[in-house]
């Protein structure tokens, strides 16, 4: 194994193009290295991001919004009030992932990519209409988040693309945003079914609302038919029921001795409407 | 495979060593330095027994390369009293007697001390929480989360 350490992400795109066998980015480590001491995945290149300048900074962008550089850890989402205050939960998303000890190095780029349907940080950020900056060998592009997972393990990246930021869109007034995640326990273990929704006000009245689902699907999903179920209402009791509807009708979930099918389907709809009376309650608090 | 020369700081001493691509942060301290305060439970970032502080940040040793850590600076439990003396978490391990086999005693002490950096005053919930990370088979936990509410206490002022 050869370990890298470019200076840009450009040199890091043509050490991966150039690269003859597996090859695998290195930011907070905590699949990589996993994956590595299983045997799973012992890369011929490892390419370590984190000499990079600007990977660890959290900036606000021109137009208000947030560039997240993609080996900020969990624990510095959690650290910076002004971002919690924004996306409060995007941020709540990510600190469900692993211990104290993980949340010092995982990423919510290495969170995306690792392609887990049941990534926490991934519903969040859909819901939040997140977008990623990837560098390839020859030319860059951005694409929104709920385009990066293709399936379990797989994503949109091409060989020789990384992805070089995150970017979270201006929050604006009267907005807010939460995750749910259903366990069986308290703490340390990954989502039965999650749930983000992100939501603006106008008044009382819902002026446009984003849904997302995780663990109950090959990728995590963005439910348009949940969205529209509270779009222009005041998220009375009518609405909630049309959002937990559509939201299990979106399912097609795993059935295994965490959650039986009927289970996760019913629990994506209790969660949908549990995170949209936060979202709200954020929102007119905002 | 060619070795990574790697330049660091631990325990506020500079060291040097080289190492494998491949070996981990919790191998480099263990095998190249000789601090083998630092333990291997489980080597994929479940048990907490390897816990560290890279650059202040409470991170698994097993979870982080040794190449990655090139002009950082990490602590370690071997840095934690002094040469005759226990830190206060130390000394109220041995009175709560919040070990039995002591293998997760080192990270849970690491894990502690972080903890009470960032918040003096933790309630009995928030050091489960933090401590969510660190397994014991020993102890049931109990005696480990009086041990720090009481060394919190002490660094505090506050007569326990
Ligand atoms: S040995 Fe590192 S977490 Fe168990
Ligand atoms: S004292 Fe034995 S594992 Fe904790």
């Amino acid at each position: 194994m050869q370990y890298h350490t470019p200076a840009s992400f450009e040199e890091a795109a043509a050490l991966a193009a150039g690269a003859k066998g597996t090859t695998r980015f290195l930011a907070g480590g905590t699949d990589v290295l996993v994956q590595l001491r299983a045997g799973m995945v012992i890369p011929d290149d490892l390419i370590d991001l984190k000499r990079i300048p600007g990977v660890s900074d959290i900036t606000r962008t021109d137009d208000g919004g947030w560039r997240i550089g993609v080996a900020v850890s969990g624990a510095q989402l959690g650290a910076h009030a002004e971002l919690v205050a924004d996306w409060p939960g995007v941020v709540e998303g990510m600190e469900l992932v692993g211990s104290t000890q993980v949340q010092g190095r995982a990423t919510l780029t290495g969170n995306l990519c690792n392609g887990s349907p049941a990534a926490d940080s991934v519903p969040g950020l859909v819901a939040a209409c997140a977008s990623v900056e990837i560098t390839g060998p020859d030319s860059s592009r951005t694409v929104a988040v709920q385009d990066v997972p293709q399936g379990p393990g797989k994503t949109c990246l091409k060989p020789g693309e990384v992805i070089s930021a995150l970017i979270l869109p201006p929050r604006g007034k009267n907005a807010g945003d939460a995750y749910l995640r259903f366990i069986p326990r308290t703490e340390m273990d990954i989502a039965v079914v999650g749930c983000a929704v992100s939501l603006r006000l106008d008044g009382d009245t819902i002026k446009e609302a984003r849904v997302s689902l995780g663990a109950v699907a090959p990728t995590v999903l963005l439910v348009d038919a949940a969205s529209e179920a509270i779009t222009g209402t005041t998220l009375d009791d009518a609405a909630l029921d049309a959002l937990a509807a559509a939201a299990s009708a979106a399912c097609n979930p795993i059935d295994d001795k965490r959650g039986t099918v009927a289970f996760r389907t019913e629990v994506a709809g209790v969660l949908a409407k549990r995170a949209a009376k936060i979202a709200y309650t954020r929102a007119k608090g905002a | 495979m060619s070795k990574i020369h790697v330049t660091t700081k631990v325990n506020g001493d500079t060291v040097e060593f080289l190492a494998d691509p491949r070996e981990t942060l919790l191998d480099c301290l263990r095998d190249r330095l000789g601090l083998t305060g630092s333990k291997e439970g489980c080597g994929t970032g479940d048990c907490g027994a390897c816990s560290v502080t890279l650059d202040g940040t409470l991170v698994c040793s097993c979870l982080v390369l040794g190449a990655e850590v090139q002009g950082r600076e990490i602590g370690t439990i071997e840095g934690m009293g002094g040469d005759d003396t226990l830190h206060p978490l130390q000394r109220k391990f041995i009175e709560h007697a919040a070990l039995q086999c002591g293998f997760c005693t080192p990270g849970f002490l690491v894990a502690g001390k972080a903890l009470l950096e960032k918040n003096p005053n933790p309630t009995e919930e928030e050091v489960r929480y933090w401590l969510a990370g660190n397994l014991c088979r020993c102890t049931g936990y109990d005696k480990i989360v009086r041990a720090v509410m009481d060394a919190a206490a002490e660094m505090r002022g506050e007569a326990a």
